[in-house]
C-alpha cells in the first residue's frame, strides 16, 4: 500500500468533516477520492499532504507514519492552483522543487527535462502573469511532478484545462503511473473516473460510503439489464417471458433476474428466428452509482 | 539549503527586485533634497518685494529708521500728511507711517498707524513695530537720563545645569535634554515608520498569497509557521536594507548639499522676535560643539544595541500581527479594515503617547508604564533610551519586549495556519479566537 488511511476523524468545532474513514491506495494505482461538494475530500487531502493533522487516527505514507519528510514524497495539484505572479517561471519552479528538498542542480536538470519534454524551453525568464492561463496550468503540472514523487494527488486536475492540454497532461499521468507513480485523483467527473481509476472511495459527509476495485464495484451495482436490437419484430409472447424495462426507438432493455441467465435470453431470440442485430449488458456508469449511493446515505 | 532560508532569500529577493522598491530608496533621498531645496527657497523668498514707507514722525522721536530687509524708511521732510497720502495714491510711496505723540514717558501703548490702501504684509508690520520699539526705547531712555551701560547689566540669560548628587555618570549640561530629546524622537519615528510600513507589506502580502491561490501549494511543501516566518524575516530585512540606503544616501546628500547651493546657517532660523538678541555666530559655533560634545557623550554602544533589540522585538510583534489579520482576511481590504484597527491602534497610542507625554517628561508615570508595556515599549523605550532611565527599567522592558515577541510569533502562527485556508467567510475576532484553539 502507499497509503493507508486508518479511522481519521478531523472536526472543526463541532462539524466532523471527516469521521472515521479508512481506506488503502495500493502502490502503482490510479485511485479515485469521490464525492460531492462539502463531503470532506478537500480535508481528507490536506492530511494526507500534511497542510493539517487528524484528531483521531492514522494515515501511513508507503506504510510510515506522515512526518517531515512526507511532504517530499507527496506531489499536490489543488484545484485552486496559483502561482507567484510576479516570478519568473524558471525560478518559481526552481523555488517550489527546492522546497520539495531537490538540490538546486537537481531542480535545475529535472525542471529542464520537462521544459524539454512540453518544448517551453524559452519560458525560463518570463514572468508567470505573462503566461496565458494554459501556459500557467502546465508550470501548475510541472511544479507538481517536478521531485518524482511517489504519490500523486490532483485535485479537479483537469478543470479549466483546454483539450489540447487536457490530453496532454492526461498523457504525463498515465506515463507517471506506468513508471510507478501511485496517483490519487479526486474529480467530480465520473467519465474520468471510469476512463482512468482502478480503484475509488466515495466520501459523502464526512463518511467512507462506497470503497472498491471499479469493475467490483461496477458489478457489485448492476441489474442485470440487457440491451437487444433486432432487425424484424419481436415475438408477441416476448414481454410475458421477459421483463422489459424500456423499449427507446428499436432498442428493449431487459432485466434479468441473474447476469448467468444472459444466454437464456439469447436462445430465446434465436430459438424464434430473431435476427439480433446488437446485444450487450448495460453496467451502471459512475455516475449513477455515484448518485444512487450519495442519495442513499443523506 | 533550509526551507526557511529558501523562503526568506525569495521574499527579499523578489521585493528588493522591484521596481517600486528601487524608486523609492533611490528617490527618497532625492526627496530629502528637493525638501531642503524648498526650505532653502522659501526662506530666502521675500514676500512682495520691498516697500517705500515714508514716516511722519509726529513725536518728534523716532528720527530716521535704518532700512530693513525689504523695507525702506523716508523721511517726511516738510511735507503735510495729507500730501504724503497723495503721494501714497499717486504709487510715488507705498504707505506712511504715522507716529502720533507719545503722552508721557510712562505710556507702556502706543499705537502708531499706517496709511495705505493695499495690506501690509505681517512680516513688515512686526518689521516697523520692532523698529520702532528700539527707538521708543532709546528715545525712553535718553529722555530719563538713564545709563545704558548700566541698563544692559540688567539682563541676565539663565540656563539650568543639571547636576547629578550621588555623582555617577557623566555630568549633564543643559543641552542633555534636548540632545536626548532629538534622538530619543528620531529613534520613536523610526520605529512607528518602520513598524507600520513594513508591518503593512507583511499583511498585503499574506492576503496576496491567498486570494492568488497559491499558498495552498506552498502548504504541501512547507509548514504554514515557517511560511510566515520567512516572510516576516524577509520582509524585516528588506526594511533593514531600505533604512541602510536611506542613512547612507541622506549622509551623501547632506554631504552634497552645500555644494549644490549655498545656505547661510542663519537665514534657517525662524525670523528674530523682538527682544530676542540674534544669536552671534560665534556663539552659534560654541553651541554646535556643546551639542557635538553631548551627542558624545551619549552612551552610544547600549542605545544603538538595545534599539536593535527593541526594533526587531517591535517588528516581530506587530508584522505576526499584521500577517494573522492578513490570513484572516480575504481579497476585500476594505472589509478587512475593521480587523486592522486594533493593531495600528497601539502602535499610534505609543507614538502619542511619546510625542505628548514623553517629551514634556521622560519619566513619568505614563512614560515608565509605556516604555515597559511590550505592544508600546518599542516605541517608547527607546525614546526614553536618551534620558538614562534606571537599568532595571532598561533590562526589564528588554525581556518583555523579547518574550512578548516570541508570544506574538506563536499566536499568529496558530492564527495564520487556519485563516490562510479558509476561504470565502467572513471573520469576526471571536471566530480568530476560537482558531487558536484548533489542534
Amino acid at each position: 500500500m502507499i497509503l493507508s488511511i486508518q479511522n481519521v476523524v478531523k472536526a472543526y468545532g463541532n462539524y466532523k468533516a471527516v469521521d472515521q474513514v479508512s481506506f488503502d491506495v495500493p502502490k502503482g494505482s490510479v485511485f479515485g477520492l469521490l464525492g460531492p461538494n462539502g463531503a470532506g475530500k478537500t480535508s481528507l487531502i490536506r492530511m494526507i499532504t500534511t497542510i493539517t493533522g487528524p484528531d483521531e487516527g492514522a494515515i501511513l505514507l508507503d506504510g510510515e507514519k506522515l512526518n517531515e519528510r512526507s511532504p517530499e514524497q507527496i506531489g499536490y495539484m489543488p484545484e485552486e492552483r496559483g502561482l507567484y505572479k510576479k516570478m519568473k517561471v524558471g525560478e518559481h519552479l526552481l523555488y517550489l522543487a527546492q522546497l520539495k528538498g531537490l538540490s538546486l542542480k537537481e531542480a535545475n536538470q529535472e525542471i529542464d527535462r520537462w521544459f524539454t519534454k512540453f518544448e517551453i524551453k524559452d519560458w525560463w525568464n518570463k514572468k508567470v502573469e505573462e503566461l496565458s492561463k494554459g501556459m500557467q496550468q502546465k508550470i501548475q503540472f510541472i511544479a507538481t511532478v517536478v521531485h518524482k514523487p511517489k504519490l500523486l494527488i490532483l485535485d479537479e486536475p483537469f478543470t479549466g484545462l483546454d483539450p489540447i492540454n487536457t490530453t496532454l497532461i492526461k498523457e504525463e499521468i498515465r506515463h507517471l503511473n506506468e513508471t510507478g507513480t501511485s496517483i490519487i485523483f479526486s474529480t467530480h467527473r465520473m467519465e474520468q473516473v471510469e476512463e482512468m481509476c482502478d480503484y475509488i472511495v466515495l466520501i459523502n459527509r464526512g463518511k467512507n460510503v462506497l470503497y472498491g476495485e471499479v469493475q467490483a464495484i461496477k458489478n457489485e451495482f448492476k441489474q442485470n439489464l440487457f440491451r437487444i436490437e433486432t432487425s424484424g419484430d419481436l415475438p408477441a409472447d416476448f414481454d410475458q417471458k421477459f421483463q422489459v424495462v424500456s423499449r427507446p426507438d428499436g432498442a428493449v432493455t431487459v432485466q434479468m433476474p441473474d447476469d448467468s441467465r444472459s444466454n437464456d435470453l439469447l436462445r430465446y431470440l434465436l430459438d424464434h428466428g430473431v435476427r439480433i442485430t446488437h446485444f450487450e449488458e448495460i453496467l451502471p456508469t459512475f455516475n449513477e452509482i455515484f448518485i444512487r449511493r450519495v442519495g442513499e446515505t443523506q | 539549503m533550509s526551507k526557511l532560508k529558501l523562503i526568506i532569500q525569495r521574499e527579499y529577493l523578489t521585493r528588493v527586485r522591484k521596481k517600486s522598491f528601487i524608486i523609492g530608496t533611490l528617490l527618497a533621498p532625492v526627496g530629502l533634497l528637493v525638501y531642503f531645496l524648498v526650505i532653502v527657497g522659501l526662506t530666502k523668498y521675500q514676500g512682495g518685494g520691498e516697500i517705500k514707507v515714508a514716516v511722519f514722525d509726529e513725536a518728534k522721536i523716532v528720527g530716521t529708521l535704518p532700512d530693513d530687509r525689504g523695507v525702506r524708511y523716508l523721511p517726511s521732510g516738510q511735507k503735510t500728511l495729507e500730501e504724503l497720502k497723495t503721494e501714497v495714491t499717486g504709487g510715488q510711496i507705498d504707505g506712511v507711517l504715522r507716529i502720533p505723540q507719545l503722552g508721557s514717558l510712562q505710556q507702556k501703548e502706543l499705537t502708531v498707524f499706517y496709511y495705505s490702501d493695499n495690506k501690509l504684509a505681517p512680516e513688515k508690520s512686526e518689521l516697523i513695530e520692532r523698529r520702532v520699539a528700539k527707538k521708543l526705547r532709546d528715545f525712553k531712555i535718553d529722555s530719563l537720563r538713564l545709563d545704558r551701560k548700566s541698563l544692559e547689566t540688567l539682563d541676565t540669560n539663565i540656563s539650568i545645569d543639571p547636576e547629578k548628587i550621588t555623582g555617577e555618570g557623566e555630568d549633564d549640561s543643559k543641552y542633555t535634554a534636548g540632545v536626548g530629546l532629538a534622538i530619543g524622537g528620531i529613534m520613536a519615528f523610526i520605529m512607528f515608520f518602520m513598524v507600520m510600513m513594513y508591518g503593512q507589506m507583511v499583511m498585503r502580502s499574506v492576503m496576496e498569497e491567498k486570494t492568488n491561490r497559491i499558498v495552498e501549494v506552498m502548504m504541501s511543501s512547507v509548514r504554514p509557521f515557517q511560511l510566515m516566518l520567512g516572510k516576516i524575516i524577509g520582509a524585516g530585512a528588506v526594511g533593514l536594507t531600505q533604512v541602510v540606503a536611506w542613512v547612507v544616501l541622506s549622509g551623501a546628500v547632506v554631504f552634497l548639499l552645500p555644494f549644490i547651493v549655498d545656505i547661510d546657517p542663519q537665514q534657517m532660523q525662524p525670523p528674530v522676535t523682538a527682544g530676542q538678541p540674534a544669536i552671534d555666530p560665534e556663539m552659534a559655533q560654541g553651541e554646535a560643539l556643546r551639542i557635538f560634545s553631548e551627542l558624545g557623550k551619549q552612551n552610544w554602544y547600549l542605545i544603538v544595541s538595545s534599539f536593535i533589540i527593541f526594533f526587531l522585538g517591535g517588528y516581530f510583534i506587530y508584522s505576526s500581527l499584521f500577517a494573522a489579520i492578513g490570513s484572516a482576511m480575504g481579497d476585500d481590504y476594505g472589509e478587512g479594515q475593521a480587523l486592522v484597527l486594533p493593531i495600528t491602534i497601539p502602535i499610534i497610542l505609543a507614538f502619542y503617547i511619546v510625542a505628548f507625554v514623553g517629551v514634556r517628561n521622560p519619566d513619568s508615570g505614563l512614560m515608565v508604564f509605556a516604555s515597559l508595556f511590550p505592544l508600546f515599549s518599542p516605541i517608547a523605550m527607546p525614546f526614553r533610551m536618551a534620558f538614562n532611565p534606571p537599568a532595571w527599567q532598561i533590562g526589564l522592558s528588554l525581556a518583555l519586549v523579547v518574550i512578548a515577541a516570541f508570544f506574538f510569533v506563536w499566536l499568529a502562527g496558530r492564527i495564520y495556519r487556519v485563516g490562510i485556508l479558509l476561504y470565502g467567510k467572513k471573520v469576526s475576532f471571536k471566530e480568530i479566537g476560537k482558531w487558536m484553539f484548533y489542534r
